[in-house]
């Protein structure tokens, strides 16, 4: 805000310099054009500003989260659009890391989801890497039954917990 | 087998009891043994002095157990052996009697008491127990011991302790409680998972899975000195800890080969040793009592079942068959039996097997029932339940009559496990 202020107050202080001009008397001399009057510049093209289209709403990126039936671990092919992207994506920016969290529901002992949720976090790191991510940008770590998103005992909780998030780190 | 519930009076009156002594657990009882044993305990000469009575503490351990029908003293109240009129107590339906004395000495409480068989009028016990000053619970859980003993032959285990993590919102803590959930000491508080813990056979340690920092990790801490060790910290998931009996080596899971299996560790965390190939999840191992057979839970079949398999190596034999998933697999103390959680139509239910005739009990009636682990005298499982919308810790006799329900103040109870005789 303070540049733009002190671009008006200069341009403010140019005009009124430009227009402080003595008067000739009697004779008035055709006032001298305001120095600041000049033909119009064609318009400067636009700076090009790179978009990471990680940080686009629209774009196939914003969705981080791949879900899976009850006691599987194989990626769905709803979610294989999307771990595709994310692995070009991880290719075309080798200096980008992610981590991936497989999680479960609460339907079998801890242990058992500690495991399960390994095989879900690998399977997307996998898929990762078959569309172009290199194994050391992938870090992958199961949290079991052990942070979910919500804890009612039905499917519609349930499912939002079998889940593998993609995490840029 | 269907259970039926009884909100038994005497239930009511222990929780009045424990409101009073400021218990950190409310416990419900449910049902009872198919023998009670009429008992009447008559509060020792000098319990009325003591800030916690050795009574309330005998008279809850036996109720608790399901296995004895208290007879009410009213009024009598005989110390000595020579005050004791048989036929009294005869005509009030006792088979047994307990009476007594305690004092204070100095730094020491000193209980002196005699169990006496009403019928044959005979001495069954007669002892001196005696501790610090502080610790007149545990006086009053030896007695219970010494009558649950000689009255039922079963060694009792109400000097034993368990373990257990409870979650409040964020916050975690892995707790170590006497086995009515008095005493609670805090091993471990954060604010991220804890779970699985395991007690060394001497009961001086726990080994536990831990989440802070930020995948699960391996700790080891002694319960004498707070210090801890982590005792496997691989790329990828270290989880499902178990000691030998022997106390030399521990088994744990470990996914950093890519699958979840099964490896052999010292408990310093040197000589690492895998011995499951099955390229699946195989996890919750656990030692046989004669430490050389492990059971645990494999997928390596399609479903999440019961396995065994040497320790040494060797072929592994599936145990579990039929409908449903069954998981968390655990030795009886005697070897001849082991308990887990059997899942069937969206419902936990705890059951046990014999291993010589393959026959399954269900012990309960199915739910949120999780966890099992056997008390070290074999006569009661504790596990993991949900009751009034919360986690809590619960018991069942290993005949399946008797249950008890465990509330923790506030919060969820989880993966309890029973500790050892110490």
């Amino acid at each position: 805000m303070k540049k733009l202020f002190a671009s008006i107050v200069l341009v403010n202080l140019l005009v009124a310099c430009a227009s402080e001009k003595p008067k000739e008397p009697e004779a008035a001399a055709p006032a001298p054009a305001p120095a600041m009057e000049a033909p119009a510049p064609a318009p400067a093209p636009e700076p090009v500003v790179e978009v990471d289209p990680l940080n686009d709403p629209n774009s196939i990126l914003a969705n981080r989260s791949a879900y899976f039936p009850f006691d599987v671990s194989a990626v769905q092919d709803a979610d294989k659009p999307m771990i595709e992207a994310h692995g070009k994506y991880l290719g075309e920016h080798p200096d980008r890391r992610v981590r991936v969290e497989g999680n479960c529901d609460e339907r079998g002992s801890k242990e058992y989801n500690l495991g399960l949720g390994q095989r879900r976090a690998d399977s997307v790191k996998q898929m990762l890497i078959l569309s172009g991510a290199k194994a050391s940008q992938i870090e992958t770590v199961s949290y079991g039954e052990e942070k979910p998103r919500c804890t009612d005992h039905n499917e519609a909780c349930w499912k939002q917990n079998r889940r593998s998030d993609i995490k840029y780190q | 087998m269907a259970l039926r519930v009884l909100r038994s009076i005497f239930g009511l009156l222990l929780l009045a009891q424990a409101s009073v002594s400021n218990a950190a657990m409310e416990i419900e009882i449910i049902g009872a043994g198919e023998h009670q044993i009429p008992v009447a305990i008559v509060p020792f000469g000098g319990d009325d002095k003591l800030a916690q009575t050795i009574n309330s503490v005998v008279t809850g351990d036996l109720l608790r157990s399901g296995l004895f029908r208290l007879i009410d003293p009213a009024g009598k109240s005989p110390h000595e052996l020579a005050e004791v009129a048989y036929p009294d107590w005869q005509a009030r339906g006792a088979d047994a009697l307990v009476i007594g004395n305690v004092a204070m000495q100095g730094t020491r409480i000193e209980a002196r008491f005699r169990l006496l068989d009403a019928v044959k009028q005979a001495e069954l016990v007669g002892q001196s127990v005696s501790a610090n000053s502080d610790q007149v619970r545990a006086v009053g859980h030896r007695i219970s011991d010494l009558i649950y003993e000689k009255l039922t032959g079963d060694k009792g285990v109400f000097s034993t302790r368990i373990a257990y993590v409870k979650r409040q919102g964020k916050k975690f803590s892995l707790i170590v409680a006497d086995s009515d959930g008095y005493n609670e000491q805090i091993v471990l508080a954060q604010n991220e998972p804890i779970m699985s813990p395991a007690w060394s056979p001497d009961g001086s340690h726990l080994v536990y899975v831990s989440f802070e920092t930020g995948h699960a990790t391996v700790y080891v801490q002694s319960l004498y000195t707070n210090k801890r060790f982590m005792l496997a910290d691989f790329r990828g998931s270290n989880s499902a800890p178990a000691w030998s009996p022997d106390g030399k080596q521990m088994a744990i899971v470990l996914t950093r080969d890519g699958s979840s299996e099964i490896y052999l560790i010292r408990p310093d965390g040197s000589g690492i040793h895998r011995i499951t190939y099955n390229g699946s999840i195989s996890t919750e191992p656990i030692f046989s009592p004669d430490g050389q057979t492990l059971l645990f839970t494999s997928d390596q079949g399609g479903s999440p079942q019961i396995y065994s398999m040497p320790v040494a190596g060797g072929p592994q034999q599936r145990l579990t068959f039929g409908e449903g998933n069954n998981f968390s697999p655990r030795y009886s103390p005697d070897g001849k039996s082991f308990v887990y959680t059997h899942f069937i139509n969206g419902k936990f239910y705890i059951a046990t097997q014999d291993f010589q005739t393959g026959q399954v009990e269900t012990l309960t009636a199915g739910g949120w029932e999780k966890k099992p682990s056997y008390a070290p005298n074999g006569k009661l499982i504790l596990f993991a339940s949900e009751a009034r919308g919360r986690g809590i810790l619960a018991t069942v006799s290993s005949d399946g009559r008797v249950q008890q329900h465990m509330f923790t103040d506030n919060g969820d109870a989880r993966e309890p496990v029973w500790g050892p005789h110490q």
